[in-house]
């Protein structure tokens, strides 16, 4: 969960956040495509940390644990490393709670003791940036990393805090009303992976 | 969204099933090495107890805390009370200052409720007289979901004690409805209400008879401050006929939970040994409270979180 906007009209896929309808606009990734990104990402990551020894994955509720899973067993593929894999929910740490309603996703998992490691959030979407700020809170929360880094699959602007990310699957142009919504069979009800921009039909 | 918890009947079915989902999740949060977020970072909450409290006060200073809500404290001991100034006065004063919630305890029945009608901050009834309890009822709740799962639907618990006075049985009946369980109140007739109309529980005096039918025993304390022990003949009595002594424990269901919402009066309404036992969940009890209290205080003061 990125935005609240693409959270939001996420269940049904033809209604819009403000009532209107929503169609399709561009096939942003196919599951191949998909299935590239997620192994470019893993070998990015191993490669700007020299290995992946010290390194800890830390999903976003829902997506972004399901990714990190991915490029978990990416890495353990061409590097013969158990990658740890941890699960974070941000819901407490949003800054948007006073705004509209936050419920939390999941209960915050992280198997190892992150200080003095280098943790890599993952994420599915970069939007406004609020969900990686509030993540950094999180973590926080947790220990003292080395380093934080930010991996997610597509980055669609928007940015309304000074957050960039280190891996990006897609860089999307959109516009602030188009939608941009991601399926993986994992998380969602669905065969095959996905990436599509929606916007107001 | 709802704004005050006043009785266990503000929350619908689904309403209290989201509660104790959401109470689950801020259990995760309280096993955190770092047991505190900043999800109501600048709220106000006030501590409102004009009778005396222990675990509920600092259970729910303890629930605020870990939201970061700023915590005042009202003491009745050394406040301008005892110079003569009434409820809504206090009351008034103290909205006044600009806060966002207010966890009152009163001796008076609906002193809560009155209280909402007063000022614009959110009420939480944290025990009013003989009324309602309804956070205690909630963690009982989550007590019993987590032993059992979250499906209580004709779970058979049995409430013994002192009914009539009990505010804590008045909002765990009502809870216990909600979610499909079957109530037993088990107590001497003096310990009962004189009308039972409207209690969705069925009643029997003697403890004996339904003890090894029971998935779950709830004791209730025997009130010396309202002065349950003057409707008994003798506290042993008490003891020997309605106690949860090592005994009876033995002729209990292996599995069937034994719960008490303190404080205990050992020997009494319960034998040490039995509450010490592996069935008591007596400790979870406490640990879940502050669980269920920063559900409701998040569900109130954060803005859209839907509770009713």
């Amino acid at each position: 969960m990125v935005d609240a906007s693409s959270a939001a009209a996420q269940p049904d896929a033809t209604a819009a956040p403000g009532g209107g309808r929503f169609a399709i606009r561009a096939h942003v990734l196919s599951a191949d495509d998909l299935r590239r990104a997620h192994t470019r990402i893993a070998h990015e990551i191993v490669e700007r940390n020299h290995g992946a020894g010290e390194v800890v994955l830390l999903g976003l509720y829902t997506r972004g644990v399901a990714i990190a899973q991915r490029l978990a067993a990416a890495i353990k593929e061409f590097e013969g490393e158990d990658v740890p894999v941890g699960a974070l929910d941000v819901a407490f740490y949003r800054d948007d709670i006073s705004l509209r309603p936050v419920q939390p996703l999941g209960p915050t998992e992280v198997p190892v003791d992150i200080t003095g490691r280098t943790a890599v959030i993952v994420d599915d979407v970069l939007f406004t940036g609020r969900t990686v700020r509030a993540a950094l809170d999180a973590i926080n929360a947790l220990g003292r990393p080395r380093a934080v880094q930010l991996a997610v699959l597509v980055d669609r602007g928007h940015r309304e805090l000074p957050i960039r990310a280190d891996y990006v699957g897609k860089n999307l142009p959109t516009k602030i009303a188009e939608d941009v919504r991601v399926r993986l069979v994992e998380t969602d009800d669905t065969t095959d992976d996905g990436i599509e921009l929606w916007g107001p039909a | 969204m709802m704004k005050n918890l006043l009785s266990i009947d503000d929350l619908d079915r689904t309403a209290l099933d989201e509660l104790l989902t959401l109470s689950e999740d801020f259990l995760h949060v309280t096993e955190r090495e770092i047991p505190k977020v900043p999800a109501l970072q600048g709220k106000v909450v006030v501590s409102l107890f004009y009778e005396d409290s222990t675990r509920t006060r600092i259970s729910f200073e303890t629930a605020a805390k870990r939201l970061s809500c700023d915590v005042m404290s009202f003491s009745v001991g050394s406040s301008s009370v005892n110079k003569g100034e009434g409820l809504r006065d206090t009351v008034q004063t103290i909205a006044a200052m600009g806060i966002d919630a207010v966890v009152v305890r009163h001796s008076a029945a609906g002193a809560p409720a009155r209280v909402a009608s007063w000022i614009d901050a959110s009420i939480i009834n944290a025990g009013d007289g003989s009324h309602e309890h309804p956070t205690q009822a909630l963690l009982d709740l989550l007590t019993l979901r987590r032993a059992r799962g979250p499906e209580l639907d004709g779970l058979r618990v049995g409430i013994v004690g002192d009914i009539v006075n009990s505010r804590v049985a008045r909002s765990l009946v009502l809870g216990l409805d909600k979610v499909g369980a079957n109530t037993t109140l088990i107590a001497p007739p003096t310990l009962l209400p004189t009308v039972l109309d409207g209690w969705r529980a069925s009643v029997t005096h003697d403890l004996d008879d339904v003890l090894p039918e029971l998935d779950a025993l709830y004791l209730l304390r025997i009130q010396r401050e309202r002065k349950s022990a003057n409707r008994l003949p003798r506290l042993s009595e008490y003891s020997a006929r309605w106690g949860l002594t090592v005994e009876r424990a033995a002729r209990l269901k292996p599995d069937t939970l034994v719960m008490h919402p303190g404080p205990m009066n050992r020997g009494v309404e319960i034998a040490a040994e039995v509450a010490e036992g592996p069935a008591s969940l007596i400790t979870e009890q406490v640990t879940n409270g502050v669980a269920v209290r920063m559900a409701v205080l998040y569900s109130l003061l954060s803005s859209g979180a839907r509770v009713a």
